[in-house]
């Protein structure tokens, strides 16, 4: 085979192996990549019925409701506005997990606007807290200038 | 006085560093011939200096020198020693001070033991690897000094994160550190050889053994990081495509394609460009992932400062050296002369398949690593890009790229026939098909991704050992069997990963004493929960007694809910017992009214098999790198090696 054709053909395998890659990533990232919602985001965009999301924000203070099963938990997510999320989860919480402190949950909306956790990060995933949330001083969280 | 004395050793490294990067331009001018002797033993008094800086640092924590803010803040007296010394780097002064101590220490070490590269090219190495830390030293001098002392002297520190106090995480870091700094070796050597165009395969068998080992560190570091995870976080999950996990994994991706394109450019002379162009993006990734976990653009158990001028510090730092490494290798690229040919179907097209998949992962979690990111900052939106995105982007390529390794290695040097493939690789195939059907049959259920790993595992294990097929076993070079061992490796972790995944049973549930819960084929009976302490933490204690199947051996299971009183932070300990099918594995949370606990119980069939696997992979680089240099030793006395010894060509 001539070099330079080899060349070409190795050129091409390399732009279709790139290009399959980046198809695929586009609908992974379309399809799965779960959106992030703050309590003030379902109010402006709406229910996201049609798939998994992830919420975040705050343990409002003196919401959390054990319920009689031990397991499950309801408690209510907000933000710096007046907006809530009543979120519903059946597990063991992790240990950074209380109320007046930073929350990420991963679930889906229901059509009455509560939210069923599947998941709630533990603490190694404090990474996803969305940035300034909440007052001063409880997350310092602040980002590039 | 002995803090100023490491704040001095560090001034007096960083103005050898920039000595060392003036003296190597010079040298490498008309007429500066007779500097080449003087860059060596700067290069090596560097590294001392560090490393007494660094000692010193150490020193510190372990008197826990309260005058000294670096250790009031992060370190408390009544700390078990191990923490005190692990202090040291577990903050991010201290990581930064460590991270380029290991680049000095290494720099040097390239000083004292480099004898294969050309003279002129080896200086331009050192002037490159002193860039890099001269960079480094600054940062650590105008915005992270380690040593400042504190006034008024605090009566008692604040202690360590106690997330990090565990005798696997408290060595993680180093781990990986050496890893990303060999991966800056192998960055130096390729700027080294482009500034005085000397490409070709003795520079790649000089720089190969520099990248063998910054690798075997780099897949320790992510092994032992994801163990950790697994049994300290209490969730179970031992990756979660968190973007610190990312940034260690994408110089390891990176790194891995450049220990088999160096490989390409040793023994066929093929790959030149690609390689060096490798070496510059490998690099780039270890720079990334220092930004993303040392800037404060995250915040993590790794991300310990969060200031936005130390931020925009390293993402400066970030630029100039990528952006000068890309100028370099723009301006230089056309002066590197083509290497030799070959087939499609060849060890070398196997191996451009392998460099092409890889970039393509490292594509996509890069992307998925940066892109919330990069939106956020434009628009303000948040963004969560999770395991969905990753496991459905990355999954598929993963296996196409384990496939091809079980193929590549059955291949010949330069070219191939089809047909001899196809017999070599009859077995293997046979074995995965197999192992398909038998899944198929038995485990219908198991999702699409698990099923083909689970297949594909087998397969690959089997064509893993063929090179050995017919071989004198006791003659066959050790780096022969690193290959098969780390392949093997790959294997057995994707077996674990996919097992994992597929099988693992999960049960949850408020128990009060006596109760008996099952998980899998094991029923756990919960006895009490009992108050224990700790030299600093106290914990409640769950007491479980477990059984397998009807008269199994009763075995005790003891998870933890802990709290360190300094700083105030509670840590699950979950207890986990390993059979030889696989780990049970019993968190505790939380008690509720009626005086019922929280336990979760999992049952993951072969789990333990991903870490041993990963360990395989580690232990098959480093008998790649003993027998590399071992054989050198033996050949360089004959054929004075690294001119145009091909050693490889004749055995593999």
């Amino acid at each position: 085979m001539k070099r330079k054709n080899q060349r070409l053909i190795l050129l091409g395998l390399a732009a279709v192996a790139v290009f399959g890659a980046i198809l695929l990533a586009m609908s992974a990232m379309r399809d799965q990549a779960a959106f992030f919602y703050a309590p003030a985001d379902v109010a402006r965009k709406g229910l996201p019925l049609d798939r998994a999301v992830r919420i975040g924000g705050m343990v409002k203070g003196g919401s959390i409701q054990r319920q009689p099963d031990g397991l499950t938990i309801h408690f209510l997510v907000g933000d710096d506005t007046d907006a809530t999320i009543p979120v519903r989860f059946t597990g063991i919480t992790p240990e950074l997990f209380r109320e007046n402190s930073g929350v990420v949950a991963e679930g889906r909306f229901q059509p009455d606007g509560s939210f069923v956790a599947s998941e709630i990060l533990a603490k190694h995933d404090e990474n996803y807290m969305p940035p300034r949330l909440g007052p001063q001083g409880q997350h310092r969280t602040d980002t590039l200038g | 006085m002995i803090a100023e004395g490491g704040l001095a050793a560090l001034w007096l490294a960083a103005a050898l560093s920039l000595l060392q990067l003036f003296l190597g331009i010079a040298a490498l001018r008309p007429g500066g011939a007779h500097l080449l002797r003087v860059v060596r033993p700067l290069a090596v008094a560097q590294g001392l200096l560090a490393a007494l800086a660094f000692l010193i640092l150490i020193w510190l924590f372990l008197r826990t020198d309260l005058s000294v803010q670096l250790v009031a803040a992060n370190s408390h007296s009544a700390k078990p020693w191990l923490y005190k010394f692990a202090g040291a780097w577990g903050n991010h002064e201290g990581s930064m001070l460590l991270w380029v101590t290991v680049l000095a220490v290494a720099g040097a070490a390239v000083a004292l033991l480099e004898r294969r590269l050309r003279q002129d090219t080896l200086i331009a190495t050192l002037a490159a690897q002193a860039a890099i830390a001269l960079g480094f030293y600054a940062f650590l001098l105008m915005a992270s000094n380690p040593f400042t002392r504190l006034s008024p002297v605090p009566v008692e520190g604040n202690g360590l994160n106690p997330l990090l106090q565990d005798p696997g995480l408290a060595f993680h870091p180093p781990t990986l550190y050496f890893g990303y700094v060999g991966i800056s070796i192998a960055f130096s050597f390729a700027v080294g050889a482009l500034v005085t165009r000397d490409v070709g395969p003795a520079f790649a068998r000089a720089m190969r053994p520099w990248i063998l080992a910054a690798w075997v560190f780099l897949t320790i570091g992510i092994v032992a990081g994801s163990y950790w995870a697994y049994y300290e976080l209490g969730w179970g999950g031992w990756w979660f495509w968190d973007p610190v996990e990312n940034a260690s994994l994408m110089p390891w991706l990176a790194a891995t394609a450049l220990l088999h394109s160096v490989t390409v450019l040793a023994t066929r002379d093929g790959l030149r460009a690609w390689t060096v162009m490798l070496a510059v993006v490998a690099f780039s990734m270890s720079m990334i992932g220092t930004f993303l976990v040392r800037s404060g653009i995250l915040t993590s158990v790794h991300a310990f400062a969060v200031d936005p001028q130390r931020g925009a510090f390293i993402l400066a730092l970030l630029i100039l050296y990528i952006g000068g490494a890309l100028a370099l290798f723009g301006l230089r690229i056309g002066t590197v002369k083509e290497g030799s040919q070959f087939d499609m179907v060849s060890r070398e097209g196997a191996l451009v398949a392998n460099n092409l998949l890889l970039t393509v992962i490292l594509g996509i979690v890069f992307f998925g690593t940066l892109y919330p990111l990069a939106v956020e900052a434009v628009t303000g939106e948040k963004l969560s890009v999770g395991p969905p995105y990753f496991n459905t982007a990355a999954g598929p390529v993963a296996l196409v790229l384990v496939a091809i390794m079980g193929a590549g290695a059955l291949l010949r040097w330069r070219s191939d026939r089809v047909k001899a493939l196809g017999n070599r690789i009859l077995i293997p195939v046979l074995v995965a098909a197999l192992a398909f059907a038998a899944l198929l049959v038995f485990a219908p259920d198991a999702g699409m991704l698990p099923l083909l790993g689970l297949a594909l595992a087998p397969g690959v294990a089997a064509a893993s050992v063929a090179p050995l097929w017919k071989r004198n076993l006791r003659r066959t070079p050790i780096f022969i069997y690193g290959m098969v061992i780390a392949h093997l490796g790959i294997a057995v972790s994707m077996a674990g990963m996919a097992s994992e995944s597929a099988f693992t049973k999960e049960t949850l549930v408020a128990a009060s004493p006596g109760q008996i819960a099952h998980v899998g084929d094991f029923s756990v009976r919960f006895d009490s929960v009992e108050p224990i302490a700790g030299p600093n933490w106290t914990a409640v204690e769950g007491r479980l007694t477990a059984r397998r199947g009807e008269n199994g051996r009763e075995f005790q299971l003891r998870p933890q809910a802990r709290m360190f009183s300094s700083p105030p932070t509670p840590t699950s300990e979950a207890a986990i017992t390993t059979h030889w099918d696989g780990q049970l594995y019993v968190a505790l949370g939380e008690e509720d009214e009626q005086g019922r606990w929280q336990v979760r119980l999992w049952w993951k069939p072969f789990v333990t098999l991903i870490w041993f696997g990963g360990i395989m992979v580690a232990l098959g680089g480093l008998l790649s790198l003993v027998g590399r240099l071992r054989r050198e030793r033996k050949i360089a006395p004959r054929t004075d090696a690294g001119t145009r010894a091909d050693p490889e060509a004749v055995s593999a």
